[in-house]
């Protein structure tokens, strides 16, 4: 019988603490399909429920289509949901994102992040859950395990809240989180079941003295009135999502806000990253400002919604950024999270900015690269203007 | 009818629902008709099959015996004729437009 009695610090991988986190949120149901780099996650929770450990009902499903079909079906069916995925999984599961989201349930989910096919590439990028940015999840970006794990409760909390009702996803990077082992605190399990409290559903298919009809048909006069509630939702999620946060500060200690500003009051050169890179590019900001440079990272953790605020306050004192996003969006000028960062900036502050993509198909991020990038913000600073050329960090010409 | 704006629906269809069931009887789908099924009561066993079968619930039943289609919400797929058993042949598409010319 696995249990956590008090908090304590563990060596994990990356998907052994998500699993750890949905052992102890101890969902209704989980349904899901292996793909690496989740598969050992799915492989530890399994574990648990042969084990008695968790009273999940767990679905063993044929495809990722029918866990997320699966999921939606048992989350109106009144059940707390989670499950996990990633890359062409989430692919496979991209029309019940979109529905997921928008008959409100309240599902969790870990995306590993890892590159979409093709050529098939089973490492990390963030080309899958960027891909599904417009599906109406809310994305929570995690920097390391314990991040992951963190998010993992806090998502929970977030997606049931009756302001948003609304899934939400946890990034964690394919292989460099989810496989390495880090020290990661485990807060005890009744810590989390009281955190997360029992799941009040808003509505239950089984209820048959409150008959609904869940996912009916609109016409074209009905359609975009019932998509106006989802943007509502998605706004008040910024506050539930800093709720959230306060309240689990109390519980584990930990601060998190949407965005981390990493030595960025004073920096005159800022880099604006998301995941595990942001452990690398904190090390260079450190190096760097040790000799004297006035550089600092600004990670992102919640992607969507996106917080144009907090980002366009951490950079508007810059004398240049560059945004190191970890996908393309083909046939744009860059990367989504470069996409945002200039729409954040657009008529609010003239900083120059260079966009770049790196790491894509799990190319290895280095220090190195984050350093380039700092050196070319140099000459963008003493240009004043944005490049229109796209930056490449550790590719072969 | 006066329709609600997306305010009022954040209310009333959270998520798209309605919150009542089975609804889907008050749309009528009759009027989709191409070919009705017309059934012949003396050749009708009343094996049922049609009635399994129809996508639209509109074969009417009463007492495990066929009493009737329900014209206004059978689409006229035609399933019913095709099921009902070779050696009964009870049902028939017939045209719309042809019975319509004739006044019924």
């Amino acid at each position: 019988m696995k249990s956590v009695s008090t908090r304590r610090v563990m060596a994990l991988t990356g998907n052994d603490a998500v699993a750890e986190a949905m052992r102890q949120i101890n969902p209704d149901v989980v349904a899901a399909y292996p793909i690496t780099p989740q598969t050992e996650l799915m492989h530890k929770f399994a574990d648990y429920v042969a084990d008695g450990d968790v009273k999940t009902e767990f679905v063993l499903v044929e495809s990722e289509h029918s866990a997320m079909s699966a999921a939606v079906g048992a989350s109106a069916a009144g059940s707390r949901v989670v499950t996990a995925t990633s890359a062409n999984g989430l692919a496979l599961m991209w029309e019940i994102l979109y529905i997921a989201a928008s008959t409100r349930c309240p599902i969790v989910m870990a995306d590993v992040n890892r590159a979409l096919s093709a050529p098939i590439n089973i490492h990390c990028d963030h080309s899958d859950s960027m891909g599904a940015r417009d599906a109406g999840w809310i994305h929570l970006h995690s920097e390391n395990s314990q991040e992951a794990y963190d998010n993992m409760v806090m998502a929970v909390r977030i997606a049931e809240d009756r302001q948003v009702l609304l899934p939400v996803m946890v990034c964690l990077d394919g292989f460099i989180l989810s496989h390495t082992i880090e020290p990661v605190e485990i807060l005890a399990d009744k810590t989390v079941r009281d955190f997360i409290g029992e799941f009040r559903p808003v509505r239950n298919l089984l209820d048959l003295d409150n008959p609904i009809t869940f996912g009916p048909l609109d016409f074209h006069d009905y359609y975009f009135e019932h998509k106006i509630p989802q943007i509502q939702a998605m706004k008040r999620a910024f506050g539930v999502i800093d709720g959230v946060a306060g309240e689990f500060e109390k519980i584990s200690g930990r601060h998190y806000e949407h965005v981390e500003r990493y030595s960025t009051d004073d920096a005159e050169r800022i880099v604006v990253a998301l995941g595990s890179t942001c452990g690398t590019a904190k090390a260079v900001v450190d190096e760097l400002r040790a000799g004297g440079e006035k550089v600092g990272l600004l990670k992102i953790r919640t992607f969507r919604p996106f917080p144009y605020e907090a980002v366009r306050q951490a950079l508007a004192r810059a004398k240049a950024v560059a945004v190191l996003d970890r996908s393309h969006s083909f046939g744009a000028q860059s990367g989504p999270v470069s996409i945002e960062t200039r729409a954040a900036l657009y008529h609010h502050a003239q900083v120059p900015l260079k966009s770049y993509i790196y790491g894509l198909g799990g190319r290895d991020m280095s220090g190195d690269q984050v350093k380039q990038a700092f050196e070319e913000l140099k000459s963008v600073a003493a240009s004043g203007k944005s490049p229109d050329e796209l930056g490449l960090l550790g590719v072969r010409e | 009818m006066k329709k609600m704006g997306w305010k009022e629906l954040e209310t009333e269809s959270p998520g798209g629902q309605i919150k009542r069931g089975g609804n889907a009887q008050e749309y009528e789908t009759g009027s989709w008709r191409t070919f009705r099924p017309i059934r012949d009561e003396a050749k009708c066993n009343h094996c049922l099959r049609c009635w399994i079968y129809c996508p639209d619930s509109a074969i009417q039943v009463k007492d495990g015996k066929v009493t009737g289609i329900d014209l206004s919400h059978c689409k006229g797929c035609g399933i019913c004729a095709e099921v009902c058993p070779p050696k009964v042949r009870a049902i028939q598409m017939v045209q719309e437009a042809e019975l319509k010319a004739r006044g019924k």
